[in-house]
């Protein structure tokens, strides 16, 4: 199950972060925090190569014995990071992928809002509605 | 039945109800009240009140609704099947003990109790028999005639931001006819607070004066919740009652639009955007709600609950959903979570084209109404609103900053109130078919940043494969010079210039190392062909000179055409190069054509030339290997930009594939 999910922006400070259990929130913190390493990483990899759909989500970033980190990058370098609960194991790569595409199109959505400044923190209801869907629904 | 004072015999209960003179003054009055206009009071059809009366009025008690059965129950209304005297007097007992605290049962009425209360039943002398006939849906009757003026006034502000409300009073007005005065009050009572503002500073005040609207205690608190919420709406109250049919359907729900609201936002839909069919963009409409003085994320929200196709664009109907949110927010109520069913832009496509059935009654509103009143009356309520106490949290000076700022556009609205209605038809069915073309791909903004992004990676264009066309032109030309330069060389004779024949070549740009060398065989050549040419004409063989000509012509297409495709590949650095191919093929072809000519022909002038050639073969051997040499390197040349050129196809159809793939993939994309 998704425990935590987080929207990095592109300056690499977290726009969103949510967790489920929440104890060990710092934990999952530091988690996305250092999943950020591998996420630059793979993006410098893509160079100049071109980022479509395919190259948007960066897959498995890396394992732990408790649970997986995913990543996602979008095109304006704004990434989301979700963290996998290890135990899960029917979650699928596509699913893993819908999940990020729903992430994306809500993020569009709280773009699309004038009163949102870019780079603000994610205060939109229909954002969390959807990540606590996604939370609960992985679960 | 006797509805004597003691006598209060309840049907068959047996119950003997002591009731006080006031108490028996208040119930007979009650009584009479809820009886039809002409009561007979005591004649021998039992006279009854009406059921729908007495319900409204017990309603107005405020008691729980399984309160008021008991006590109908218990009255014995329900067991002989209407409300005698006996029966209501009981139930008015009842009911006393109830808003006391007093359980409902019989016993608890024996005692000695106050009047019971009636949320709107303040004062006796309100009780207005006579006018009872005089109300209608319309029109009403109120003590202070000025009152009743600012009441129509007041409903004709329907251009201010107002919301529908009319919750505590809706029960009681729903029948609008009813005659019963007791309807009236709340609505007077509605009147005093919000005209608080209005005619006095303060409502309470206002309501002190009111002497006729004696108001008690705990009804100024149930008001006094709530009139921090209608400051400056009741009227919208008033207009609620006065279109009985538009919205007495709907009495409780603040998130209907009324069409007075309707039309306010569709104004200043046009303010903002001329064209009701187009979009508010985002920047326009958070510059315009921004102006409202909410603070920032209450209208991130707010515009998150009525942009529903979350294209940061506002139409018409989630336009006035955004501003009816607002008003709504600014009059204290707390914003939903997910947008009211009213607000839906779907319903509120439907919900335009009710104007239709209530435009008469605008038509009467606007024309029974002076325009200077309501000019009056509007920089009236600016002040008023000014002074109002501020109950709520909000900021009431933004409200009159905007009731300012909005004086201007509604009192100029006003104007032409009249001319409403029917361009309210006009509008709304404008509108209703401007939603149903909207069909905004969802994906709009996912592709004007996406591609543009993929565009600028994949931005080197690559290189533009060689025209061919300068081989073409070049042959044609060349050959067309050469012949028409041979022409002028050469004697002009009947030569046909269309074959391309073989022209001699500019020999003079010859390269250096075989000049010499080809210069003579050249000139040879030349002359050769020159004297072919004149033999042809001294023998004048038409014939022959075609055919050597079409022979030539064949070989030089066909030589022609791989320099050409050489050519075409190579273009700009083998110019020199072709010139020298050209030269060489050329002499080839010069070499090929003099032993075709010497072949086909039979003319003794090309014999001469045999010999000549025998001695030029070893040269031309050395030619020819030179020549195949060359063409060796541009093979290679040519195989490694064509290698180059195919690598670049297919990066480009790599390219083209990834942002076809893109593109799908940024269409709208159904969410799982």
């Amino acid at each position: 199950m998704a425990v935590c999910i987080a929207v990095i922006a592109k300056e690499n400070y977290p726009l969103y972060i949510r967790s489920i259990p929440t104890e060990n929130e710092l934990k999952f913190h530091y988690t996305v925090h250092t999943s950020l390493d591998v996420v630059d990483e793979k993006i410098s990899a893509m160079g100049k190569a071109l980022v479509d759909q395919r190259e948007l989500y960066l897959g498995l970033l890396y394992p732990t014995e408790d649970y997986k980190v995913y990543g996602y990058v979008t095109n304006s370098k704004v990434k989301f990071v979700m963290v996998v609960d290890s135990s899960n194991t029917a979650l699928r790569d596509n699913e893993i992928r819908s999940m990020f595409r729903k992430l994306h199109n809500s993020y569009t959505d709280v773009m699309c809002n004038p009163f949102y400044n870019p780079g603000d923190c994610i205060h939109s209801r229909a954002f969390d509605n959807m990540v606590t869907s996604m939370m609960m629904q992985v679960c | 039945m006797d509805p004597g004072p003691g006598g209060a015999a309840a049907g068959g209960a047996g119950l003997l109800l002591p009731l006080s003179d006031t108490e028996q003054q208040r119930y007979s009055e009650l009584f009479s009240l809820c009886c039809s206009p002409a009561p007979e009071g005591g004649s021998a059809p039992a006279p009854a009140a009406g059921g729908s009366k007495v319900g409204d009025l017990f309603r107005a008690s405020q008691l729980p609704a399984d309160t008021l059965h008991q006590i109908t129950e218990l009255c014995g209304a329900k067991r002989v099947g209407y409300f005698g005297p006996a029966q209501f007097y009981v139930a008015l007992k009842l009911i006393a003990a109830a808003q006391s605290g007093l359980p409902v049962r019989i016993e608890s009425i024996k005692s000695e109790l106050p009047l019971p209360r009636f949320m709107a039943l303040k004062n006796d002398i309100e009780m207005r028999y006579g006018n009872v006939a005089e109300i209608h849906g319309v029109k009403f009757q109120l003590p202070h005639p000025t009152l009743e003026k600012n009441s129509f006034k007041r409903s004709d502000e329907g251009d201010k931001k107002q919301e529908t409300k009319s919750p505590p009073m809706s029960p009681m007005c729903s029948p609008p006819a009813s005659p019963s005065n007791y309807q009236r009050i709340p609505l007077s009572y509605g009147y005093g607070k919000s005209r608080s503002g209005l005619e006095q500073p303060h409502g309470v005040s206002y309501e002190a004066r009111h002497s006729t609207h004696q108001q008690d205690g705990p009804a100024t608190g149930n008001y006094g919740s709530k009139s921090a919420l209608v400051h400056s709406s009741l009227s919208r109250s008033l207009s609620v009652e006065r279109e009985p049919q538009d919205s007495s359907n709907y009495p409780d729900d603040p998130w209907r639009i009324t069409e007075e609201q309707r039309e306010y936002y569709i104004n200043q839909f046009k303010s903002l955007q001329p064209d009701l069919n187009s979009f508010i963009s985002g920047s326009v409409a958070k510059n315009f709600f921004t102006k409202s003085k909410l603070p920032i994320p209450e209208l991130s929200h707010i515009w998150e609950l009525s942009d529903v196709d979350c294209d940061g664009a506002l139409t018409l109907p989630e336009f006035c959903a955004a501003f009816h949110l607002i008003v709504a927010r600014k009059n204290g109520y707390p914003l939903p979570d997910t947008l009211p069913e009213t607000l839906l832009p779907d319903y509120l496509q439907q919900a335009s084209f009710k104007p239709k059935r209530d435009c008469t009654l605008l038509d009467s509103y606007s024309e029974s109404l002076p325009v200077s009143q309501q000019t009056r009356d509007f920089n009236r309520t600016e002040t008023s609103v000014e002074e109002m106490p501020d109950k709520s949290a909000l900021t009431q000076d933004a409200n009159s900053d905007d009731n300012q700022a909005l004086n201007i556009s509604t009192t100029a609205k006003t104007i032409p109130k009249d001319f409403k209605p029917s361009q309210h038809l006009s509008v709304k069915t404008v509108v209703q078919e401007s939603n149903t073309l909207k069909a905004r791909p969802r994906s709009r903004s996912y592709s004007s940043t996406s591609i543009e992004d993929a565009m600028k990676k994949g931005e080197e264009p690559p290189m533009p494969p060689p025209r061919p066309q300068k081989s073409h032109s070049r042959a044609s030309s060349l050959d067309l010079n050469k012949i028409f330069q041979q022409n002028t060389q050469a004697v002009k004779s009947g030569w046909l210039p269309p074959p391309p024949a073989l022209p001699p070549r500019p020999f003079v740009s010859q390269q250096g190392p075989h000049h010499v060398t080809n210069t003579e065989p050249v000139a040879q050549a030349k002359s050769s062909y020159v004297e072919f040419r004149l033999k042809e004409q001294t023998e004048q063989v038409s014939e022959m000179e075609l055919h050597p000509q079409m022979n030539r012509a064949p070989s030089q297409t066909e030589e022609s055409s791989p320099t050409r495709k050489e050519i075409l590949l190579t273009q700009p650095p083998s110019k020199p190069i072709r010139r020298k191919f050209r030269s060489e093929n050329q002499m080839l072809e010069n070499q090929e054509l003099t032993p075709t000519s010497s072949v086909t022909s039979s003319l003794p002038a090309v014999k001469p030339h045999l010999p000549a050639q025998n001695r030029q073969s070893s040269k031309q051997k050395r030619a020819i290997q030179t020549a195949i040499r060359k063409n060796k390197e541009a093979n290679a040349v040519l195989a490694r930009l064509n290698s180059e050129l195919q690598q670049q196809l297919k990066e480009v159809h790599k390219e083209r594939i990834a942002l076809e793939t893109q593109l799908e993939q940024l269409r709208p994309v159904t969410v799982l």
